[in-house]
């Protein structure tokens, strides 16, 4: 199960950030270009969702991946 | 014996009673947003000013976090009581103050910033109170009965919503429709004055939380709860993994449950917003006792399954679900009474303009009693060399009682996978983390995932559903096919695709608590 839980601690860090380009470059961005009305879901994903999972699931998979959660998981 | 349960017994309730009037508090924004947008902001543009309502009030479920932070560290430093007796005083002094706000035709763009600025208020109020709440009714339980007694504090929220609602129906329902939109939406904000002050001579004489005084009698309190729960790896990976392994599904099962729900029958089932609100309010008052019987049974069975199914739940049966809630509504299964079809056209003129407005009323009644209305509004200028303003078009529809009663069934599913996720989870979170920085420690993870990933849950899944439609009509204006095949349900990709990440996280990094406080 530790194994498990290292490897899948890649696979966090890889989602945060892989999250964070897709909110940032695939969905804020043309919503930025467009404004109006879109620009109200660009600052959520831009400055809210994109920072708090990138940096967040990051953490939390990195912390896996070092064997935080081996043994004192509660 | 008989005085110790007479005594968590006006610990629950006096802490529950206070909660909940801030969760009304908080609530009555997002319920009456519709008459503030035309109330705070300028009225030419009715759909940017819906949205600025909205991003108001978004405002105040982000600014939440920050609330946990500067209040659980006051928790932490100064004792659980005197806290949460600030927030409830703070969010009652904000709430009364939106309903004193000037119009924007009164006193201009003041009225918009000082709507934010007390919404922000109310955000960082209810960002501390929970926790204390929660951290407080927590640590005077038994190991064996926390889950039960903080299922009561989590019923709050719903409850909360459940009495902004009835307020707000019952202040429509006892005046007409325009002194409603004159002065009587003024009413439910006005009426928390009255709630905070019942809250706070009932709080008053609470004492402070037994572990709060042996942690500070032994000196035990931390010097700096932020460095200690945030700044330490030891704290910050279980703040981390109560983040994405609990409250981050948590809070997206209960905003789709509670309020996307309400949001899907109304802007996109087109069901009338007060038999839409009757709906809610029947199905939500049906599933409320599970909270209680979902908290008690985390104390037997252990929290993380609970939990966790409510989150499987949620992402496996989300899209059958709002598919039927969409399907019984959906007037192409229905059969019109074709010499019910009426078309109206009224002319009328422009105040202070030389245009005119055409309104456009068509009404119909299908053979199964539901009643269909249309109205299309066109704005009609003068001066043809200008670009008149969209046409402004709204349906509405007053369902049958059999369609009534099978929409609070599925509401009454939502509600129960709700139940299921939130009941136990302010005795996982308090178990999870020592007594000196609790309250810090439990709030921040709460709130993000409640507050953030949850509350800003209505607003995203709109937004796609509205993408999802834009991208269908421009394929079919160039002649391709639709790109969605079911633009209504896109929505729901957001909550499904977070709770199943939240769900596998803690599968396998949480372990099965032995529902012990942690020192």
């Amino acid at each position: 199960m530790n194994t498990i839980k290292k490897i899948l601690g890649i696979l966090w860090i890889a989602l945060g950030i892989g999250a964070g380009y897709y909110l940032v470059i695939s969905q804020a961005l043309p919503l930025w270009k467009s404004g109006g009305n879109d620009l109200v879901p660009a600052i959520i994903y831009t400055f809210i969702l994109a920072p708090l999972i990138t940096l967040g699931m990051s953490t939390f998979g990195y912390y896996a991946v070092t064997g935080e959660f081996n043994s004192e998981s509660k | 014996m008989t005085h110790k349960k007479q005594s968590l017994a006006y610990i629950i309730s006096a802490s529950s009673v206070g909660t909940l009037i801030e969760w009304y508090d908080f609530y009555i924004f997002g319920s009456l947003a519709t008459v503030l947008s035309t109330k705070f902001f300028p009225t030419d543009n009715p759909t940017a000013a819906f949205l600025n309502t909205l991003a108001t009030f978004a405002a105040g479920f982000v600014v939440r976090p920050f609330g946990a932070l500067v209040f659980g560290r006051l928790g932490d430093l100064i004792g659980r009581k005197y806290t949460f007796m600030v927030t409830l005083m703070l969010m009652g002094g904000a709430t009364f103050a939106i309903g004193l706000i000037p119009s924007y035709a009164s006193i201009g763009a003041f009225a918009p910033m000082l709507v934010l600025a007390l919404r922000l208020l109310q955000g960082l109020a209810l960002g501390g109170e929970y926790g204390g709440a929660a951290t407080y009714v927590a640590e005077h339980s038994p190991d064996e009965k926390r889950g039960f007694y903080t299922s009561w504090i989590q019923t709050t929220a719903t409850v909360g919503l459940i009495i902004s609602l009835g307020v707000i129906m019952i202040t429509k329902a006892s005046m007409t429709k325009e002194d409603f939109d004159a002065f009587g939406w003024r009413i439910p904000f006005l009426l928390s004055a009255l709630m905070v002050l019942v809250s706070f001579i009932i709080r008053r004489n609470m004492s402070e939380s037994p572990l709060f005084e042996k942690a500070k009698e032994e000196g035990n309190i931390s010097a700096n709860p932020l460095k200690e729960s945030f700044g330490h790896k030891l704290n910050l990976k279980y703040v981390l993994l109560a983040l994405f392994g609990a409250t981050m599904g948590q809070g997206l099962i209960w905003y789709t449950g509670q309020f996307y729900a309400q949001t899907f029958l109304i802007k996109i089932c087109n069901i009338d917003d007060t038999q839409a609100n009757t709906i809610m309010v029947i199905g939500l008052l049906i599933g409320t006792p599970l909270f209680i019987f979902f908290g008690g049974l985390s104390d037997k069975i252990g929290r993380k399954g609970i939990m966790l199914a409510g989150m499987l739940l949620g992402v496996l049966f989300y899209r059958p679900i709002f598919e039927k809630m969409y399907q019984t509504v959906n007037l192409s299964n229905k059969e019109k009474v074709i010499s019910t079809e009426k078309i109206d056209r009224k002319m009328t003129a422009i105040d202070g303009t030389s245009d005119s407005l055409l309104t456009t009323t068509i009404s119909a009644a299908y053979t199964d009693g539901t009643q269909f209305k249309k109205v299309i509004k066109v704005t009609k200028l003068a001066d043809a060399t200008k670009e008149a303003p969209k046409a402004d078009e709204k349906t509405t529809l007053i369902i049958n009682s059999s369609d009534k009663w099978t929409l609070i069934g599925m509401i009454f599913f939502l509600i129960s996978f709700v139940t299921m996720a939130y009941g136990p989870i302010a005795a996982f979170l308090v178990e999870l983390f020592p007594t000196k920085i609790r309250y810090t420690s439990m709030s921040l993870p709460y709130h993000i995932g409640n507050g953030i990933f949850g509350g800003l849950m209505p607003a995203i899944a709109t937004f796609l559903v509205t993408q999802a439609k834009d991208a269908n009509k421009k394929a079919e204006a160039a002649g391709e096919a639709a790109l969605y095949a079911k633009p209504y349900l896109e929505g729901l990709n957001y909550p499904i695709a977070l709770a199943a990440i939240c769900f596998v996280i803690g599968l396998i990094y949480i372990k099965g608590t032995g529902r012990h406080m942690a020192e």
